[in-house]
């Protein structure tokens, strides 16, 4: 259970605006938990607070506990630094690095980490285009710079940079925001073939899609928790109103 | 009628107002043109590679200043540049914001400073510190290097390549610093989440994202470098001698015009020196386009975002 | 984990890197503004600013008429450079999305950016050569070409800022469009466009290369607008290089005055002019 989320009683603040009251929830691990919810409930924000992006935003604030693999990533021995290796992310605009070409990109993580050899970084490189289903179109131009790519393949490639560090966690921040429905199919796709070794977390704003990928929901609502369960209990039974008006879109 | 008459009038009006800045810059060529069409007639590009600068025998050539000017500026620029990214990168990234501001300004003091007092300054006190403190160390730790040896005057090469420096580091670090703000956050973020550490995210996603704007700030300030008159003619012991040392006194193309020019007694020397402003301005031209050129593509960039 | 390691040191080196060259940069500000405070403050008195300089060898005296002097460019430079500077911006941000404005406006970044002393060559050219005498005008002509561009991008600027619902309502009123620019566009932007020419103005008042072959100096009162002038940064130089002490003194109490004058400009547009037109503005982004 290496990569295993545990939080309990997570209170996230921007200045004076409590952004999450009192978040607890368990997320296992290799599957695909969606978090959903209108705009503004603190989806966002919830996943920030998993690899400690939050605390990176002026007069951000939080208190609680996340447990990673047991071990709470608040403490006071741990590092972000190490954290964020471990736990992977995917933005709602793909954000490659301009000035690096596209293999430079995947292999930025693993630079930082010290691996410098040719051949070491060839494969990593090669397998993490791969995994992200991104390797065939690119492979006769990985010297090209990473923002000449087309949108939905930016956000492959991010996810392959993502992928390179050989994270436990990878964090979804409404990767599909931002793309064309081919896109969003080849990236759902891929959310399938990286649960076998990942335990992933996706926000989306789009329940359909929720839906389609997820093994688990969690439904979001004004900066709490409102319902977690199996995504098809959650979809055909929900057991709070809430929900419910939520997922047949009496509001949000 | 009456109204539609007025307006094409005060239309006119601006418009002649607003060409005349325009004709200025073409008065400006042409008039110093005609003036330096004699030197340029005498010597060719004889002026520009040969040393002799000789008044009474009138023979000019202008390589030593020529020398002076690029040599200090680029010396400027070597040091002004990595401070410059420093002061940029603390007040856009690492500063509390309560010190952003405060700090910001005083560096921005430095800019307002004119450049007389620079001199000023630097004869009394950046000439003798360096005589008696800067050139001796040197000397004793790197002297086997000929960039550090000779006499120790203080005024030289030097000293002057200190003060431009100081002189640019407003220019480069206050661009540098606003090109760093407009990289949009979702670029140090993905380095973060990449589990870079502080500086690295500066310098894989800032500077990355930032170079281009950088090279403009960069090149702006070499401008400014290569233009300035007064705090360098005061302080970099205006000799006309090419030397590999930095300790030597040297002459700047601003310089010798700025010494020389009430006491060209002869139309030739006057043309001379007239060529060598008319260097001077297509120089700065051509790098202050390019510097433009180069912040307006990053400007560009963000409109189109 | 010995790559872990070096990361944060290396870290902890470049943030502390970016920390010391900040504090490098205020050393030579600390060592500029002591110098001249100090220096400077035991040589000005009352003298400094009532009497002319005295011959070599005489103690005393002051720069009285180089402060004057100065003044006296400044006054004639404003008097050309500004009707010029605005009425080029009011073209430009008014009438100005054609292939000609963009000239005069490249004209006017070229400007900008022409070494001030290449600016004197040029004065001294069209004024001094033919009128075979350093003058006044000659200096307040090249000053004024430095505040041009400054002028005149500041007034676009400032112009484009004024709403165009603002425009449309005067017109609306019946009102002939250059009537409207006048009353209504410029005097709302009439605030920035003064704090454009404030900055010129303190851009020029411590120029001391375009006056070298122009203004030239005196040692007398101004004698009249075609003859030579003196004026504070050239006085300062002309002591600061000359080998006695007595006029080293003079040279600081110069510095700190001049510095004072730059200062004293700079800050009226910062804490004078600007509040109010940013009042203004966020009151035209309410409606």
């Amino acid at each position: 259970m290496e990569a295993e989320i545990k939080v309990s009683n997570l209170y996230a603040y921007f200045g004076s605006i409590c952004a999450l009251r009192g978040i607890n929830i368990s997320i296992k691990e290799k599957v695909v938990t969606a978090v959903i919810g209108p705009s503004g409930c603190g989806k966002s924000t919830f996943i920030r607070c998993i690899n400690r992006l939050h605390e990176v935003v002026p007069e951000a604030k939080l208190s609680g506990e996340v447990l990673l693999g047991g071990k709470d990533i608040y403490s006071a021995d741990a590092d972000p630094i190490l954290i964020r290796r471990k736990i992977g992310m995917v933005f709602q605009r793909p954000n490659p690095f301009p000035a690096l070409s596209i293999y430079d990109n995947v292999a930025a993580g693993l630079k930082l980490n010290g691996i410098k050899r040719k051949n070491d970084l060839d494969g990593i490189v090669e397998r993490s285009l791969k995994m992200s289903a991104l390797w065939g179109e690119v492979k006769d131009k990985l010297n090209a710079s990473g923002v000449s790519l087309s949108g939905g393949q930016q956000q492959r490639l991010c996810i392959a940079r993502a992928l390179a560090v050989a994270p436990e966690v990878i964090l979804f921040d409404e990767p599909c925001s931002a793309l064309d429905p081919i896109s969003t199919g080849k990236i759902e796709e891929l959310l399938f073939q990286l649960k076998k070794n990942y335990t992933i977390i996706i926000v989306t704003h789009n329940m359909q899609q929720a839906a389609r990928v997820s093994d688990y929901t969690a439904f979001f609502l004004l900066g709490e928790l409102v319902e977690f369960d199996k995504t098809q209990d959650i979809f055909t039974k929900p057991k709070d109103n809430r929900t419910e008006d939520y997922i047949t879109g009496r509001f949000g | 009628m009456k109204i539609k008459s007025a307006d094409l009038w005060f239309k006119k009006a601006a418009a002649i107002l607003a060409l005349s800045a325009a004709a200025l810059v073409i008065l400006l060529v042409c008039s110093m043109a005609y003036y330096a069409l004699p030197a340029i007639r005498k010597f060719g590009l004889h002026f520009l590679h040969t040393s002799t600068w000789d008044p009474v025998k009138e023979i000019f050539g202008a390589l030593p200043f020529i020398y002076g000017t690029v040599i200090s500026s680029a010396l400027a620029l070597l040091m002004a540049l990595p401070v410059s990214l420093g002061i940029a990168v603390y007040l856009a990234e690492l500063a509390p914001c309560c010190l952003r501001e405060p700090l910001s300004f005083l560096i921005e003091l430095l800019a307002a400073i004119p450049s007389v007092v620079y001199g000023l300054w630097g004869i009394f006190f950046l000439a003798p510190f360096l005589r008696e403190t800067v050139q001796p160390f040197l000397f004793r730790y790197f002297g086997f290097l000929p960039l550090f040896q000779g006499e120790f005057y203080g005024v030289g090469m030097l000293s002057a390549a200190i003060i431009l420096s100081i002189m640019i580091i407003p220019t480069i670090s206050s661009i540098s610093r606003e090109v760093f703000l407009t990289v949009p956050s979702a670029q140090r973020e993905a380095a973060l989440a990449l589990g870079a550490t502080r500086w690295e995210t500066i310098r894989l996603a800032v500077l990355g994202y930032a170079r281009s704007g950088v090279l403009g700030a960069v090149i702006l300030g070499l401008g400014r470098a290569l233009g300035e008159t007064m705090a360098v003619t005061m302080v970099i012991g205006n000799r006309p001698e090419i030397s590999g040392s930095l300790f030597a006194p040297a002459y700047t193309m601003a310089s010798v015009i700025a010494n020389e020019f009430s006491e060209a007694t002869t139309d030739l020397y006057l043309s001379a020196l007239i060529e060598i402003g008319f260097i001077l301005f297509f120089v700065t031209l051509i790098i202050n386009i390019a510097a433009r050129a180069l912040i307006w593509r990053v400007s560009a960039k963000i409109k189109a975002k | 984990m010995n790559i872990y390691i070096k990361r944060k040191i290396i870290n902890k080196l470049m943030c502390g890197a970016a920390f010391f060259s900040a504090l490098l940069t205020l050393a030579p500000l600390i060592s500029i503004f002591g110098y001249v405070i100090s220096k400077g403050i035991t040589s000005v008195n009352f003298d400094f600013f009532t009497h002319l300089p005295m011959p070599v060898g005489e103690h005393g005296g002051g720069m009285s008429n180089a402060i004057v002097g100065t003044l006296i460019l400044i006054g004639l430079s404003c008097l050309w450079a500004i009707p010029l500077g605005v009425f080029g911006g009011v073209y430009l941000a008014e009438f100005g999305n054609n292939k000609f404005a963009a000239a005069v406006r490249f004209s006017a970044d070229v400007l900008n950016g022409i070494p001030s002393i290449v600016i004197g060559i040029f004065a001294y050219t069209v004024f001094v050569l033919p009128m075979k005498s350093f003058s006044a005008i000659s200096g307040a002509f090249a000053l004024g070409i430095i505040m041009v561009p400054t002028i005149m991008r500041a007034t676009e600027e400032m112009l484009r800022m004024v709403p165009f619902a603002l425009r449309e309502a005067a017109l609306a009123l019946g009102v002939s469009q250059s009537r409207m620019i006048v009353s209504i566009v410029l005097k709302t932007a009439l605030p920035g466009i003064l704090t454009g020419i404030l900055l010129a103005i303190a851009r020029i008042a411590g120029e001391t290369a375009p006056l070298l072959f122009t203004a030239f100096g005196n040692r007398f009162w101004p004698q009249g607008l075609n003859q030579p002038i003196a004026a504070l940064p050239l006085q300062i130089f002309n002591y600061a290089i000359s080998p006695y002490d007595d006029w080293h003194r003079q040279a600081w109490a110069g510095a700190l005055v001049l510095i004072l004058m730059v200062f004293l400009i700079s800050l009226l547009t910062r804490f004078v002019i600007k509040p109010k037109y940013r009042r203004k503005e966020m009151i035209w982004k309410q409606k």
